[in-house]
């Protein structure tokens, strides 16, 4: 067995160990929030028979355990469970599975999230490498200066400034080609799906470039003053070959290590810029369900942001191995 | 009135078709217009007639992922609106005047008393899958919320009704255990859409309905849309194409969707920046006083407001207006414990009115031969938002009549197990009822699960029972006069302010006069309105 394949397996393995931990976590918290389902609909006429009917309807009668083992053994064959919203006499006892509610809205984060790091990641990169070649000059200072700016302000008020700018009527544009809601469905033709997004995705570029370009400018630039450089230097290569040949590869570990913290944020930590643009994304839908008490889809969602996170970081450890032949090769 | 303010006054009663056209002619001639500009203002106004077509789209202040269109559940105006108002009908609506008229029936009357009521649906009306409506939805709709079973948010409101029964494809007779000559608002309530009936049960599944617009897409807490229905059984309406709703929970959002073009209308504006969207030349507000209000009621078994003195004198020691002006920024309208709406058949406003007056507070505790009074206020902002700054104001005020008001904070989280119904004097609020019976069966009667007053005036208990069955409009006129009048004179209760809906529309929106049973023009704003 080839060793990236061998390491590859044992982290997927270790991530799928995490997993199990994790959701023993987030069912464990849940059991610890406040207030039921029950209660959180039925509001003032909440008597106790009709709440602890529900409950027994629900199944939150049993023990914890109990229904850990029943949700933990639905997920491994993929069953999320279904919606409280959907049943009993709420709703009238049409189901609703939580992969039906769910997986609309992941489509949607998915997309706005792939959307911005298609912008982000090449333009942070670019920045990058720029601001090392050209380092201390007036371009590096100036980059430094906009993207740590743009990453000090909160990103609602980032939000709320674009909107202002582009979106709002006789401000820059007379009829701006840009929206203030970014109501998108599937329906939608892609590029009308673009447009609207464009607001958000401009306001999560504006928030994550910083991170990484300043990471990408800081790896190369630790890069540059090592000997193998100085060799590369001395032979006369081109400042440019210089860092796309021979400092970058090198730099990669850390900069993947920063792209993927910064795509997990966007699929799981966008909840403000959803909200600012009403955007149906998943963060939404999080928020939704905990007010509501909608338990299964809490869960559902708060184990998709964590095999997120654990997805992406086994990515950035795979990525950082195969471009390092020290650690494909440890003596 | 000016001259300009006479001419306005005149183009809406033409507008409302209250004059005709040569006599606007008349009136704007005597005014000093002439004939030219006349006949241009004239045909201006009248192009104010509803005109069809265009999409619309609201921008709703509630929406969740956890909507449902079983009309048994609805909590709030998105569903009320986009699926309700927009795709159902009840079988009776409320409009503008606060007058009932039929929605999906056609007429309805009393049998021999007011125990039984005859409802008839128009022939040829049919759902949106081209089914005729029959009396058996109609039986099926209703049963829907009443039985055991039920969970549904009308159970109660339909606990009156013993039997209900087709009688023939269009008639459904309702069989009351009592005289109500009020019923037919019952049914205009918006838990009570008409839906098909499909092996004897209602079937809401579907969003199959009769109502203006055929519902399309329908995403919880994301949209809802519908196209127009053009088989509608209202000749004319509705006006739009078709129509968009869109969950926009986030008050900036809502608010940034209306100015920038991308709804036309939006609920609930924001009162604190109201004034800035006042500002836009493209937006009007609509603000209309509802049904709603808020209350401090006292209980008269529980000493000192078992003493009516002692009540009066806590009544003219609170300066509504100004709480009006400071806590609810002028966006409400100050109450005079009567807790009937002014827009609401046979409402009065009971003298002597209830404005400021420490002098008359101290006069009424003199009578109740007190000398100074110490009580305590309990307030949550649960009870209703600016509950708590409501009664700090309220301490100020009383202070000066020599009542020493103390102020409880209460927490939010139980109020209404352990403070409402269970404390001296408290604060609550009401949604309003749109009649009279309704509203004073549910919080005035005595014996009435919400009696939050526990008042039990005989002379008002026996009035309620005889309006009720009364049919003829002078007598009730002067039944429910009197029991306004008791209410405001002996009751319990402090009817602190009604509470406005404050809309915004774009100006490309126009409408008749907004009706007052609810939000967004009675919920049907879909039906209703149209692209001037």
């Amino acid at each position: 067995m080839s060793p990236i394949l061998k390491t590859v397996l044992q982290r997927l393995g270790l991530g799928l160990i995490t997993l199990f931990a994790v959701s023993i976590i987030i069912f464990a918290t849940i059991e610890m929030l406040p207030g039921d389902f029950a209660k959180a609909i039925l509001g003032q006429s909440a008597t106790p028979d009709t709440v602890a009917a529900f409950q027994k309807r629900l199944g939150l009668d049993r023990p914890p355990v109990e229904r850990y083992l029943n949700w933990i053994g639905g997920v491994a064959q993929g069953d999320f469970g279904v919606s409280f919203a959907g049943l009993g006499g709420l709703g009238g006892g049409q189901e609703t599975t939580v992969v039906s509610l769910v997986a609309p809205r992941l489509a949607n984060t998915l997309f706005l999230a792939g959307l911005t790091a298609i912008v982000a990641v090449p333009l942070a990169l670019i920045l990058g490498m720029l601001a090392a070649l050209y380092r201390n000059s007036f371009y590096d200072r100036i980059v430094n200066m906009v993207t740590l700016t743009s990453i000090s302000v909160p990103e609602f008020f980032v939000a709320y400034i674009l909107m202002l700018l582009l979106a709002v009527p006789h401000v820059v544009f007379d009829s701006p080609p840009f929206y203030a809601l970014a109501k998108i469905n599937f329906d939608m033709p892609f590029t009308e799906r673009v447009m609207r997004s464009a607001l958000p995705v401009m306001t999560l570029v504006l928030v994550i470039v910083a991170h990484m370009m300043r990471m990408t400018r800081a790896a190369i630039i630790n890069l540059l003053s090592s000997p193998f450089i100085e060799m590369a230097r001395l032979k006369g290569v081109s400042p440019r070959r210089i860092i796309y040949r021979h400092a970058l590869p090198n730099a990669w570990a850390p900069i993947a290590t920063v792209i993927a913290l910064n795509l997990a944020y966007l699929v799981v930590g966008v909840v403000v810029v959803e909200v600012v643009f009403v955007y149906p994304g998943i963060g939404q839908l999080m928020v939704d369900a905990v007010s509501s008490r909608n338990i299964p889809v809490v869960q559902a969602c708060a184990l998709i942001f964590a095999a997120t996170y654990i997805l992406l970081n086994l990515i950035a450890d795979i990525v950082s191995i195969v471009t390092n032949p020290r650690l494909l090769h440890p003596r | 009135m000016t001259d300009e303010r006479q001419l306005d006054y005149w183009k809406n009663q033409f507008a409302r078709k209250r004059i005709g056209r040569r006599e606007f002619m008349g009136r704007a001639a005597a005014l000093g217009i002439g004939t030219a500009l006349a006949t241009t203002l004239a045909s201006k106004i009248a192009g104010a007639e509803p005109k069809r077509g265009g999409s619309a789209r609201f921008g709703m202040a509630h929406g969740s992922t956890t909507d449902s269109l079983d009309p048994a559940t609805w909590p709030d105006t998105f569903m009320q609106v986009a699926v309700g108002g927009a795709c159902s009908n009840q079988l009776t609506e409320i409009n503008a005047k606060g007058d009932i008229v039929g929605d999906l029936a056609e007429s309805f009357e009393p049998g021999d008393d007011t125990k039984t009521w005859v409802f008839r649906l128009p022939k040829g009306a049919t759902f949106h899958n081209g089914k005729d409506v029959t009396a058996d939805d109609v039986v099926a709709s209703i049963r829907h919320h009443m039985g055991e079973e039920s969970e549904s948010a009308a159970k109660s409101l339909l606990s009156s009704i013993t039997d209900i029964k087709a009688d023939g494809p269009t008639t459904v007779i309702f069989t009351l255990d009592g005289a109500s000559a009020d019923f037919p608002y019952v049914t205009s309530d918006y838990h009570l859409p008409i839906m098909p009936a499909v092996d004897g049960k209602a079937d809401w599944q579907s969003g199959v309905r009769t109502g203006p617009y055929v519902l399309d897409k329908f995403e919880p807490g994301v949209r809802s849309t519908g196209k127009r229905n053009e088989n509608y059984h209202k000749s004319g309406q509705p006006y739009f194409d078709d129509v968009e709703f869109l969950a926009l929970t986030d008050l900036t959002a809502r608010t940034n969707a209306l100015t920038t073009g991308e709804v036309h209308w939006m609920g609930r504006c924001d009162l604190k920046t109201l004034n800035l969207l006042e500002r836009n030349p493209d937006i009007a507000i609509t603000e209309v006083t509802g049904y709603g209000h808020y209350v401090l009621p006292m209980n008269v078994t529980m000493a000192p407001f078992d003493n009516v003195d002692v009540r009066k004198a806590l009544k003219f020691a609170i300066n509504r207006q100004e709480i009006v002006d400071k806590i609810f920024l002028g966006h409400a309208t100050a109450g005079n414990d009567n807790p009937i709406a002014p827009t609401i058949k046979y409402a009065i406003n009971p003298e002597p009115i209830y404005s400021y007056d420490p002098d008359k507070a101290k006069f009424h505790l003199k009578q109740a031969g007190l000398s100074s009074l110490k009580v305590d206020l309990s307030a949550a902002d649960a009870a209703f938002a600016g509950a708590v700054d409501a009664a700090v104001l309220i301490k100020e005020h009383a202070a000066k009549a020599g009542i020493d008001v103390n102020v409880v904070r209460e927490p939010n989280d139980g109020y209404w197990d352990n403070v409402w119904l269970k404390k001296g004097w408290c604060a609550s609020y009401w949604s309003g009822r749109p009649t009279q019976d309704w509203m004073f069966s549910t919080a005035y009667a005595k014996g009435a699960a919400w009696n939050e007053t526990f008042w039990d005036n005989e002379r008002f208990n026996e009035l309620l029972l005889s309006a009720r069955g009364e049919t003829d409009s002078a007598t009730r006129q002067t039944l429910y006069s009197e029991m306004q009048q008791l209410v405001h004179d002996e009751g319990g209760t402090v009817v602190l302010v009604f509470n406005n809906f404050v809309d915004g529309a774009s100006k490309s929106l126009a409408h008749g006069d907004v009706a007052s049973n609810w939000e967004a023009d009675g919920l049907k704003i879909a039906e209703r309105w149209w692209f001037a």
